[in-house]
């Protein structure tokens, strides 16, 4: 079963590993078809690909808000079907696009609520929050009782972020974390992410169709079309590669 | 009006409570069925045609016949208050089903697929993110049923379950406004209040939206 990791070593052993998945939605239509592939601890791999390829598809595979139709995802060596659900998804962290924050819940309890839910007490729960929030950078005192929509976009996506990461889960999913972003203000929390990513070095898989920001973030791309992969790349290999589809995107963002 | 009102003071008050009484019982029970039903239909929406189909035949028949329908009914025609509060929890019934179930369904699916994948498990997805966001709309659900039913109340006096119904029934035998006066404005006084009421908890619930 664990033929795979012959010759690697623990550090770069597989956390998330895609084998032969194909993914089909209830009326049949062919979403994901013959996915393989594997992200290492402590990567940023990015899925990169149009709107339609299958990108965010393959990541909701991961904590298995979809299951595949056949083959297996597996997270940490076991298939995610063999996983008790609420226990995977406590291991990953999940941010989409503007944060996906409770609208009833405040800052606080939007972050808190994780902790709260592991059964940890009032205190810890409200030093984890000051914590979290200092983390992404936000003042616990004065962002702590607002509502999300009394929050900026980028301060929304902070709180998710931070959020995400409350419950301390070595897997972080991200989905289009800064696309509703402008430019300045996505900038910076790119910024932030990849200092932040340095200092927690946390599995990541981030979706994004914007290759200046592949570049950026991923240690790893790996682009994707109509539901299959084109191939994963290293960063530099990506900026050299002459297939012509990799290619093609590449142009696109090309001024 | 007044005068008979203030002379009569302890029979109105009886049938003012009576009707209280009579709305209230079949208000908590349209909720305690409405509610969970409409959250079912949120997980089986292929029952929500039936459900709210059968819901809305209800609230078609005319109180005076349903009322009617329900008195050879085996332990339910033994007592007038039976019949009444029956009725009135079957018309409650549509607007808390559908309130519920539209409320719920509304919730931003984002936001629920979020808490799904935090590792929420259903229950705690259902009471800690979509029942607190759909409360406004199911409450503005319990507030139309509830008006509603402070007026058909007032109908079950015709088959001897009291209420301010009473007043306005034995008026139209008499051809006395003032009595009928009496009957219905202390029911318009009561559907205004539960009105106000429940309109100032919808809002509060109203939850901050971007």
């Amino acid at each position: 079963m664990h033929d795979h990791q012959q010759n690697s070593t623990p550090a770069d052993r597989a956390v998330i590993e895609f084998r032969k998945v194909d993914y089909r939605t209830a009326d049949g239509k062919s979403i994901i078809s013959d996915l393989n592939l594997s992200v290492a601890q402590g990567e940023t791999f990015v899925l990169l690909g149009q709107s339609g390829s299958g990108k965010t598809t393959a990541l909701k595979l991961i904590n298995r808000l979809l299951s595949e139709t056949s083959g297996t995802v597996q997270v940490d060596g076991r298939p995610t079907s063999d996983w008790e659900l609420v226990a995977l998804r406590r291991r990953i962290g999940y941010v989409i696009q503007e944060g996906g924050l409770f609208p009833h819940f405040t800052v606080e309890k939007n972050v808190g609520l994780i902790p709260r839910l592991l059964g940890k007490l009032p205190d810890e729960v409200n030093h984890r929050v000051d914590e979290m929030l200092q983390l992404v950078d936000l003042d616990p005192a004065s962002f702590r009782s607002r509502y999300p929509h009394q929050l900026s976009g980028g301060q929304r996506q902070r709180v998710g972020v931070a959020r995400a990461l409350a419950g301390d889960p070595p897997i972080l999913l991200m989905d289009e974390p800064f696309g509703a972003l402008d430019p300045v203000v996505r900038a910076e929390l790119q910024r932030q992410f990849k200092a932040l990513q340095q200092k927690l070095r946390k599995t990541v898989v981030l979706v994004t169709h914007d290759v200046p920001e592949a570049l950026r973030l991923g240690t790893r791309i790996g682009l994707l079309e109509s539901g299959s992969l084109v191939g994963c790349y290293p960063r530099s290999e990506f900026v050299a590669s002459t297939d012509p589809r990799v290619k093609q995107y590449r142009d696109a963002f090309a001024e | 009006m007044i005068r008979y009102m203030l002379t009569h003071r302890t029979e109105v008050a009886t049938l003012v409570f009576e009707h209280i009484w009579l709305v209230g019982i079949s208000m908590l029970l349209a909720v305690a069925i409405g509610v969970p039903l409409g959250i079912l239909l949120t997980r089986r929406p292929r029952l929500s045609p039936a459900v709210l189909g059968s819901t809305n035949i209800i609230q078609t028949i005319p109180s005076l016949a349903l009322f009617g329908f329900l008195l050879p009914a085996p332990w339910l025609g033994e007592r007038a208050d039976r019949i009444a509060i029956t009725a009135l929890t079957l018309y409650a019934l549509l607007p808390i089903v559908r309130n519920t179930f539209v409320g719920i369904r509304g919730v931003d699916p984002a936001v629920r697929e979020a808490a799904e994948a935090m590792g929420l498990t259903r229950n705690q997805v259902l009471f800690r993110v979509e029942l607190p966001l759909a409360a406004s709309v199911v409450l503005a659900g319990i507030r139309t049923a509830t008006v509603i039913s402070v007026g058909i109340a007032t109908i079950a006096a015709a088959i001897g379950a009291g209420g301010l119904g009473e007043f306005i029934f034995r008026g139209l035998a008499m051809v006395n406004n003032s009595l009928i006066l009496t009957g219905a404005v202390p029911a318009a006084v009561l559907a205004l209040a539960a009105d106000l009421g429940l309109g100032f908890a919808e809002s509060r619930w109203r939850t901050p939206r971007v």
